[in-house]
This record gives C-alpha cells, structure tokens and sequence, in this order.
C-alpha cells in the first residue's frame, strides 16, 4: 500500500540556522506516527512546511500522490489534509455546531452565499460528527467559554469535517489532565482506524506517545536522528540523551 | 509566609474562584495541583494582583496585598514565572535580567547576572541573543532567571513543565530544588503528578474555584481516590 | 534642473524633521500604552500656538527668548500630556483600543476649542529665528539657513533618540514594556510612572516639532489633523514601533511631498499614496516594522455569540419602524428632515458595523465611501446629466470602487495598521475632493443636486430615503446570518483556523469591505440629493470619526446597535450645536466621559445590565471557563 504523505529531503534554514535538515518519511493510512524531540528541533517547523504554512527551501512533499510543495494552506486543506493547533484555533464567538457547520460550508463550496442562514446548514452532518468525539450535548454553547479539553475536541470534529485522508496535530493534548490526554488520543487513534485517517502528530507526553503511535520519529537540531518502533526509540541511547532524559519525571518512560 | 483566605476571582465576567484558601511557610515548595480550567494560574494572578481578586485575604510576610498594584507585589518580595513564559523577545538575555533588577532585599538571596549563569550555564553562553531566538527551554530558564533578578523570598512558577521535553523537565526540577537550598520559597501549579512529585514537599488541589484537598506530597500519592477523582490521572 | 532637485530635496529634507519628532512620539506612545494617539496632532498644534505666545513674549530677536520660548513651549505640552494620561487615559487602559481611540478624538475636539478661545481663528505668522534669518546659497539657488538647520535636527534627535532607547534603562524599560507591558509591572516595575512619562515624552516630542515649524509656516487650527493624517502615513510607512523606521518614512514622505508640488501640483497626495502603496505591497508592515502581536481586539471582552433576533427584538424592530412611518403625521414638519438625516445615518453607521463588527476591520475613513457616494451622485447630475434616480443608482459604484482599489491594500493588513491605512485613504479621496477643483469644484462643492421633481416634497423624500435605507440595512443584516457573513466573522475569530478549514481570509475581507463601501456609498447618495449639494468635508476625519461614535456608542457586538447609536449620535450633536458656540469642547467632553462610563457602548452596557440581573436571579451555574491567555 503506498502512503498516505511522504516527505522526502525536506528542508529549511533561518537566517543560517538549519532548522529542518534533510528530513524524509512517510505516513500509512490509518497509522498514528508521532514526532518527538526537544524544544526548537524542528517540529513545529516541519509541520508548518507540510501543510503549506511555511515555504520549504529544500525537498518535497508528496501527498496521495501529488507534490503539494507550495501550495497555500487552504489549498492542502481542499485536497484533503486537516490540521489541528498547539493553540487551539476556534471560532469564539460561534457556538459549538457553528463551528463545525463552518468546516462543512468551506468543504461544500457555499462560503460566498450571501443570504439564507448559515445556521440552518449541514446540521445533521455538523451533529453526527460532534457525537463522533462525544461534544454533542454541548453543540448550543459558545466556544469562547469551553473548557480547554472540550475545545480540543471539537477542534477535532472540525479537522475530519472535510473527511482528510491526513491529520496534521500539533501538541494535540498540550495543557491536558493527564487521563483526558490518554482519552482524546485514544479517540483520534479511533477515528484514524475507522476512517483510514493518516495521523501525524508532535507530543511532549511519552504516556502519550507510548501508548498511542504506531511508530516514532525523534528530531534533534533539525535532523531525524531515531524512527522506529516505541521499544526501539526507547532503548535508543541518543534518544534518552537528548530528549527523554533518565524518565524521573516523566512517568519512567 | 503566605496566607490566603477566601480568595475570589473573576476572569471577564466568569467567576473563576470561589474561595480559594492556603498557606505557605518559608523554605517550603508548594505544588497547586488540578486540571486545567480549575483555577491554578487564575490563582497565582490574583495573588500577584493581575487579576483583581474580588474578595478575600491574601497577605505575605504580614502585609495585605490585596488591591495593590502588581509592581508594589513585587517589590515586596514575589516572583512570577507566567505559563507563557513572555520574555521580552527583542530584548537580549542581558536587557531581560536588568529589566527586573531591584535592589538587595533583606532575607533573600541576592542574584547578579554572573550568579544567574553559574545556575543556567547555557544562559550565560547567550548573553547576547535576543530573547525571541531562543528555543522553548532557554526561555523558560531565562524568565526564572529574569524573576530571580528581582531577588524575591517567594517565586510563583505557572506550569514550569509545560511543553517541554522531558530532559529539560528534569533540569527544570533540578532548578527547583537549588531554589530551595538557597532557602526561596515556591509556589509551583502543575498537572504533571511525575513532575510535582519529584520537587514539592506539599500539594493543593483545586478544583472548580476550591481547594479540595492539602497534604504532603506522600499523602496525596498514597490516596488515590482523590488523585483519580481531581487530577484525572 | 540639478539645482532644482537639489532645492527640493533639501526642502522636503527640511520638512521630514517636524514629521518625524511627531510621527516617533506617536509611535512610542503606541507602543507602550497600546493607544493609537488621534490628539497627537492637537499637541503638535499646541507646541506651536505656545511657542508663538512664549516666544512673543520673551523676545523673539533675542536667541535665548526664541529657544527658550521654543523648548519651554514643549516642556509645558510634555506637563500637558501627564495631565491628559493621567486624569483620562488612565481611567481607560482596560477599555477596547478603539474605544480609547475615540476618547482621544473627544480630546481633539476640546483641544480645538480651547485653540480657538485663546488664540482666535486667525493664523498667527511666527518670527524668524534668531541666527538663522539669513540665506546660504547653495549651488546657485538661495536657501533659508533655518531649513539646513531643521536637516540637521532629524539625524541628530534620531541618534538622541537611539541612544535614549537602547543605552538607558528608561529606554530598556520602554522597549520592554512596548512587548508586554503587564510583565513589566510584574517584574516591579512601576507601570503608571512609565506609562505617564512615555506618554508626557511623546507629546513633548510632538510639541517640539510644532514649535519648530513657528519660523516656516503660519499656526492655524488645522494643524491638528492635517498632521495627525501624515503622521499615520509615515507610522504605517515605517513600520509601527521603530523609530528608525519613522525617519525614513518622514524623509521619504517629506522629499515625495516637495517633488510632488513641482511636478504634479494637483495631485501631491495621489503620490504619497502610490508610494504608500508600493511601500506595503512589498513590506505590509512598513519598512521597518514587524508583524504587530496585537489587533483591534486585543483586549476587549470574548465576543458573544451572535444569535438572530429574539421575539421580542423583531417585535421592537416593527414598532421603531411603524413609529417611522407615521411619525410625519403627527411631528412637526421640520422634524421630518432631522429623521431624513437620521435614517442616512444610520445606513452610514451600519454599514460601518458591517465591517468593523462581523468583520473584525476597524476603518478610521469610512467617510470616504460615504462622501465618494454623494459626489456620485453630485458628478452624475452636474456631468452626466442624469436625473436622480439613474444617480442614485450610478453613485454607490464609484464608492464601491474605491472600495475595491483601497480595500485590496486594507485588507492585507489588521489591527491599529489597517485603521491608520483607511484613514490615510479617506484623506487622499478628501484631498482630491479638495484640489481637484475643476471637477470638484474644490472647497465649494457641488452645488443644485436636487432630487427629481416627484420627490422633492420632504415627506416623498423622507419616505423614499426610509425605504431605500432599511432595505440596505436588512440586506446588510442577512448578510452577516448568511455563510458569508459566517465566513467573514471566522476570518475575524481565528484567521489560523481559517485558512486551515480553507477559507480564503483576504478575499473574504475583499468584499466585505467592498460591501460596506456600497452601503455606505448609498447613503451618501441620498444624502446628496437630501442636501442639494455636496462638499470636501463629506469625507473629512470629523465624518469618519461621526460614524465610528455612532457604531461604539450602540455597540460593535450586536446587529441593532449601531442604529441606536445613530441617533443617540445625532441627537447629541444636533442638541449641542444650538446650545453653545464651543459645542465641540462640550461634545469632545461628552465623548471622553462617554468611554469612561460606558466602555462598552450603550446596546452593550444595557445586554450586560440585562445578563447580570438574569444571572443574579438563580444562583448561577459555575461556566467552566478555559484558563484564559493559553
């Protein structure tokens, strides 16, 4: 089966600082594939470049068989890449529903329909989708008042509103209780399966990272110096020294 | 060292805590544990007067510091560490420590740039770089720092392990406990049970704007109920 | 032709000092206190009208009585500023930027009739400088010695002032603070004092560069705006928050400026406007600015959800409408032409919402489209010879392509940058208006704009202008509960998520500014036809300035608000004109304490007052409320 997103000798320099070098690897359907590594590695770089927020210097992106190097994000977005933020990024002033109902507007083309209410659109879709990751019963409430983990959430719903072949997460359960963090993976790793969903995502917690990837990619300084499976990268001594530590206060990971 | 009493907050118009009460000796590393949203940074602000509290008592070393401006909390001895880090990302290293600098305080330890770096080597390498070109690591250590340059009895650290990898988590941990030999007080608020363990010698937990529990750091790893029922873990 | 170039550089050298001093200070104000300063340009005017008093005083041939006069006119302005922060501005740190903005602007207002009580409306020419009456010549042409002198000023007070930035701890505390100012107080850094001497700095910066101009130009009392709009243009040129930056800027503007006299007499705007446009095409935060942290919303309250109208709101939008159509059957006849002018009004004010509210773009000139309506209408008529309605129809499309030509550079842009762009603007289609006087008509308008003959009677009129404004305004209103209009408040929300869900947020602000232009363009039109003619001051500041109270005075967050503030507005000023001479004093006053009253309008002061009795009702459930500032 060929995958989902390949990146191939993806790169990117600031002012001389190579802060992605010559990065490849590649995402299956239905697969769940962190990036780790320490703080200014790289990560948050290399996905910027992936889903078109950032020009790479270097390298390509193939997606589903297409090289989507340099296209804007909106563009990604319309062939089929979702993407959720370290920061979550919702509409606060839009309830619930309305949040997702926008996705499903964008995805079906009526973005410039300048009368009929918005409201009254893709509401059954907008519901399947928020009893999907469990947030249907809070659909009414505005999104400016959510509490964090539920926000993340329906960020989630509205990621797989446009049904991605790939999910881009970054730090998906920054800020979390822990159990919530093991719960919101669990239901992304779900949905990925269920879907066929190819999920991409950077995450500090090793529970996290652990329990819910297929495989693991470590970016130290720019460069992919680990990719394997959990056991692997665990055992791997270049890991422990530059990212994970003796494991003392990070749950012995 | 510090008291607070019945603290209420509000956030915009979402009333955040309601009630809030703790104490806090000399010397002692106090973990504020709960989930997000329960009212830990909110917490940390009131005390430092950058959220208003409405109602309550919150005094440190005798003096109420409820109503004052966060600048004269300051200068009275606390140090806040904000989530978020915010150094001054044009300012160098150099221009971000002497931005805080105040005066040798009386029962505190007294910090100099050059003290600073023996603490975080790496800073000392950097003295030159502006704060924005930084990794997430380097600036959490230089807000510490900055916070320290104001010679404080007492540092309040929001979330000191957020979003950092686990290699710099420990050294984080490392700081902590000098902090401690150096006979400072801290206030830490995390969510991280691993983190809070390694560092505090108490814990609070807040939940929904109320502490629901106090205790040693080994009571509350002995009780489980009230880990399962207020940290989720 | 060498010598020539070299004259006017040198000239437009000589002009970009007092530019700079006023436009630096503008933006260091800015930069710490968050507040886009509209009486900057009162304090530059007020430099100069103090120079002028103080150096008559002490001895205008004697060195020490012109310099003395000069720095003691600034040092006073300085004292003046440290009043102003804090007796008013202090008091509203915490409201909407916007919402200081207009506090500034009642400023402005009082500031101009304090000016005219003390100095009188005529122009008050200043002396010479003592030690630079004389002439140099410079490669054959004369040269006054005072304008060599004002070149020097700029690259010696622009070193000052890098030394004051980066070498002093003020000045360290100010870069600081101008990142995040909360921090700083964290730190234990006395805020109020940094703030309250920034902001005195600042306006004696400006104070001395109105001072300065006393031996170049006469003071008259519009010095204020005509400098407070160049001073936006070389901010947004230079990049906000650099000081560096705002040098360039003032000497390119300057040199711009003094070429452009020369060669295109006409149209010296147009070319500051093209090389302002050149300028952010390439560089959309100015030469030397960076991308701002902060927007128009920075730190306003978490917008509410939007819902439609409620029941009862429909059945009060039915009544207010019904009051409207019979109220000629029971009002004298005079008031007929007060609801004319109201209901013209509040299209104008709506059409603002419609792209400040939902849009999230804050326009400073939305005069501009309304008054490119009315010559619309007036050029249609005087030119085209249409009959009213043909120009009532042909109007709005020349606002609506203004709207699309000043729109596409707008919409680049956010925040403060893109307020201070749409005034800039709004300043260009004035002062073509203005100078343009061959088809303009110039400062006289354009006169005999009279509806056709069926509607000239007032009550067919007002009808007509009735009809023709609610339809507008409910089209606006389906717009916002539309895709579009959800569309266009995602792009405001979260421009990240935006783009991510493919929503093209540019394009999408594009026409929602094209949009309001229209709007506001219609009304414009009727309003010309309402008047008979049409004027420059149409589309001036204080206009602009008009419908931005109207929208903040009913409030930005609701739909309905900016027709109530419309004629809150309007019957606020109608009141205080017949009342006294100095009622912009009176109505400058009213706005400051307005903001410091209500600083969240009047629609929502009220729905807060309304939410905080049905909370206080039930004991209200704890909101699980995210830890704020993630």
């Amino acid at each position: 089966m060929s995958p989902v997103l390949e990146v191939r000798n993806l790169g990117k320099s600031f002012g001389g600082v190579r802060a992605v070098d010559d990065v490849s690897f590649s995402v299956e359907a239905g697969k769940l594939l962190a990036l780790i590594g320490p703080n200014g590695a790289g990560k948050t770089t290399c996905f910027n470049m992936l889903n078109g927020q950032l020009p790479s210097d270097r390298g390509e992106v193939i997606f589903d068989g297409r090289k989507i190097t340099g296209l804007k994000p909106r563009e990604v977005w319309r062939l089929g890449v979702g993407r959720t933020f370290q920061i979550t990024a919702t509409f606060a002033s839009m309830s619930v529903r309305e949040n997702v109902q926008m996705a499903l507007i964008s995805h079906a083309g009526e973005t410039w329909t300048l009368f009929g209410r918005a409201k009254d659109r893709h509401v059954a879709e907008a519901d399947a989708l928020l009893k999907q990751v469990g947030m249907l019963d809070q659909a009414e409430r505005a999104c400016g008042v959510l509490a964090y983990g539920d926000l993340k959430r329906v960020e989630l719903a509205v990621a797989i509103a446009n049904k991605p072949k790939l999910l881009l997460m970054d730090e998906p359960t920054a800020g979390m209780a822990p159990r919530e963090r093991i719960a919101l993976m669990a239901l992304t790793a779900e949905i990925a399966r269920e879907r066929g969903i190819a999920v991409l995502f950077t995450e500090h917690d090793m529970d996290v990272v652990f329990a819910h990837s297929d495989a693991i990619l470590v970016l130290d300084r720019g460069k992919l110096i680990a990719k394997g499976r959990a056991e692997e990268v665990r055992n791997d001594p270049a890991v422990r020294a530059v990212y994970l530590g003796s494991g003392a206060t990070s749950g012995g990971h | 060292m510090l008291e607070i009493e019945g603290l209420n907050a509000y956030y915009g118009r979402a009333h955040i805590l309601h009630g809030v009460g703790f104490s806090m000796g000399r010397g002692e590393v106090l973990a504020l544990m709960g989930r997000n949203g329960a009212g830990k940074s909110t917490t940390m602000k009131a005390v430092m007067g950058l959220v208003p509290p409405q109602a309550g008592r919150v005094t440190f070393e005798g003096h109420t510091i409820v109503g004052r401006e966060p600048f004269e909390i300051a200068r009275l001895g606390i140090g806040y560490v904000p989530e978020e880090r915010r150094v001054f990302s044009e300012l160098s290293v150099m221009e971000n420590l002497s931005v805080a600098q105040r005066p040798k305080r009386e029962g505190a330890p007294h910090w100099t740039p050059e003290r600073l770096f023996q603490l975080f080597p790496n800073l000392g390498r950097m003295r030159d770089r502006p704060g924005g070109a930084m990794s997430g690591g380097e600036q959490q250590m230089l807000t510490i720092a900055r916070t320290l340059m104001g010679n404080p009895k007492l540092v309040l650290l929001d979330e000191p392990s957020e979003g950092l990898a686990p290699v710099i988590v420990e050294e984080m941990a490392k700081t902590i406990l000098a902090l401690k030999g150096e006979g400072l007080s801290v206030l830490i608020s995390e969510q991280n049970l691993h983190f809070a363990g390694s560092v505090a010698d108490r814990a609070t937990i807040i939940e929904k704007g109320l502490i629901r529990f106090t205790g040693t750091m080994d009571e509350l790893k002995a009780d489980e109920a009230v880990r399962a029922q207020y940290l989720s873990v | 032709m060498i010598d020539l170039i070299f004259a006017q550089t040198l000239n437009g050298l000589a002009s970009a000092s007092s530019l700079f001093l006023v436009a630096c200070g503008l933006s260091i104000i800015f930069g710490v206190t968050r507040i886009v300063n509209f009486a900057h340009g009162s304090f530059y005017m007020l430099g100069a009208y103090l120079a002028f008093t103080l150096v008559s005083r002490f001895g205008p041939a004697d060195a020490l009585g012109f310099w003395g006069g000069v720095l003691l006119a600034a040092v006073i302005v300085a004292a003046l500023g440290a009043l102003v922060e804090i007796v008013i501005l202090r008091r509203i740190y915490q409201a909407p930027e916007l919402f200081q903005l207009l506090a500034t602007f009642g400023l402005v207002l009082m500031v101009q009739d304090i000016a005219l009580g003390i100095w009188g409306p005529e122009d008050k020419l200043g002396p010479r400088a003592p030690g630079f009456k004389s002439f140099v010549v410079l490669m054959g042409s004369r040269f006054p010695s005072y304008e060599l002198f004002l070149i020097v000023v700029g690259p010696i007070m622009l070193g000052l002032l890098w030394f004051l930035f980066q070498k002093t701890r003020w000045g360290t505390l100010v870069r600081a603070a101008t990142q995040d100012r909360e921090m700083v107080g964290a730190l234990g850094v006395n805020q109020r004092l940094l703030f309250t001497s920034v902001f005195a700095f600042g306006a004696g910066l400006a104070a001395l560069g109105g001072a300065l101009q006393l031996p170049r130009e006469a003071v008259n009392l519009h010095m204020d705006l005509s400098m407070i709009s160049e001073a936006f243009v070389v901010v947004v040129v230079g990049g906000l928050g650099s000081v560096t930056g705002a040098y360039l800027a003032a000497v390119l503007i300057g040199i711009i400026h003094a070429f452009g006299i020369l060669i295109f007499p006409k149209i010296t705007l147009v070319l500051v406007f093209l090389v302002m446009a050149v300028v952010l095409v390439i560089k959309p935060y100015g030469l030397m600015g960076k991308r701002p942290v902060g927007s128009a919303h920075a730190h306003g309250p978490v917008e509410p959800l939007l819902l439609p109208a409620s029941h009862n709101v429909k059945l009060i939008g039915l009544a207010a409408l019904a009051v409207l159509l019979l109220a000629p059957f029971v009002v004298a006849d005079h008031w007929l032409l007060t609801l004319t002018e109201l209901s013209i009004f509040a299209l104008f004010a709506a059409s603002l919402h419609f792209m400040m509210g939902p849009g999230g773009m804050a326009s400073f000139g939305h005069a501009a489209y309304f008054g490119l309506g009315a010559y619309g209408a007036a050029l249609a008529v005087k030119w085209l010879g249409m009959p009213m309605v043909p120009a009532l129809a042909f109007a709005p499309f020349l606002a609506g392509i203004a709207g699309v030509i000043f729109g596409w550079f707008c919409v680049r842009l956010s925040g403060v940058y893109l307020a201070m762009l749409t005034l800039a603007f709004a300043q260009i289609a004035w002062a073509t208006a203005f100078q343009w006087v061959d088809v303009t008509g110039g400062d006289n308008g354009i006169l005999g704009v009279w509806p056709a003959a069926w509607a000239a009677p007032k009550l067919v009129y007002y009808y007509l202008a009735l009809a023709v404004c609610v339809v507008a305004i409910l089209a606006l209103r389906i717009i916002v509960f539309a895709p579009f209009g959800y569309a266009l408040r995602a792009g405001r929300d979260s421009p990240l998520r935006s783009e991510a869900i493919g929503l093209p947020v540019m394009r999408i602000q594009w026409i929602a500014f094209i949009i309001a232009a229209v709007a506001a363009g219609i009304a414009g039109a009727l309003f010309a036809f309402f008047k008979g003619s049409v004027f420059p001051t149409y589309m001036a500041i204080p206009r602009s300035v008009d419908g931005l109270l109207m929208v903040l005075l009913g409030g930005v967050q609701t739909v309905s608000g900016p027709i109530v503030g419309a004629f809150a507005f309007m019957g606020l000023q109608e009141q205080l004109m017949k009342a006294t001479m100095y009622w912009r004093f009176v109505m400058g006053a009213s706005i400051v304490l307005l903001v410091i009253l209500f600083p969240r309008g009047l629609v929502g002061t009220a729905l807060a007052f309304a939410e905080r009795r049905r909370e206080a009702e039930p004991a209200a459930p704890v909101t699980a409320t995210p830890e704020p500032a993630r």
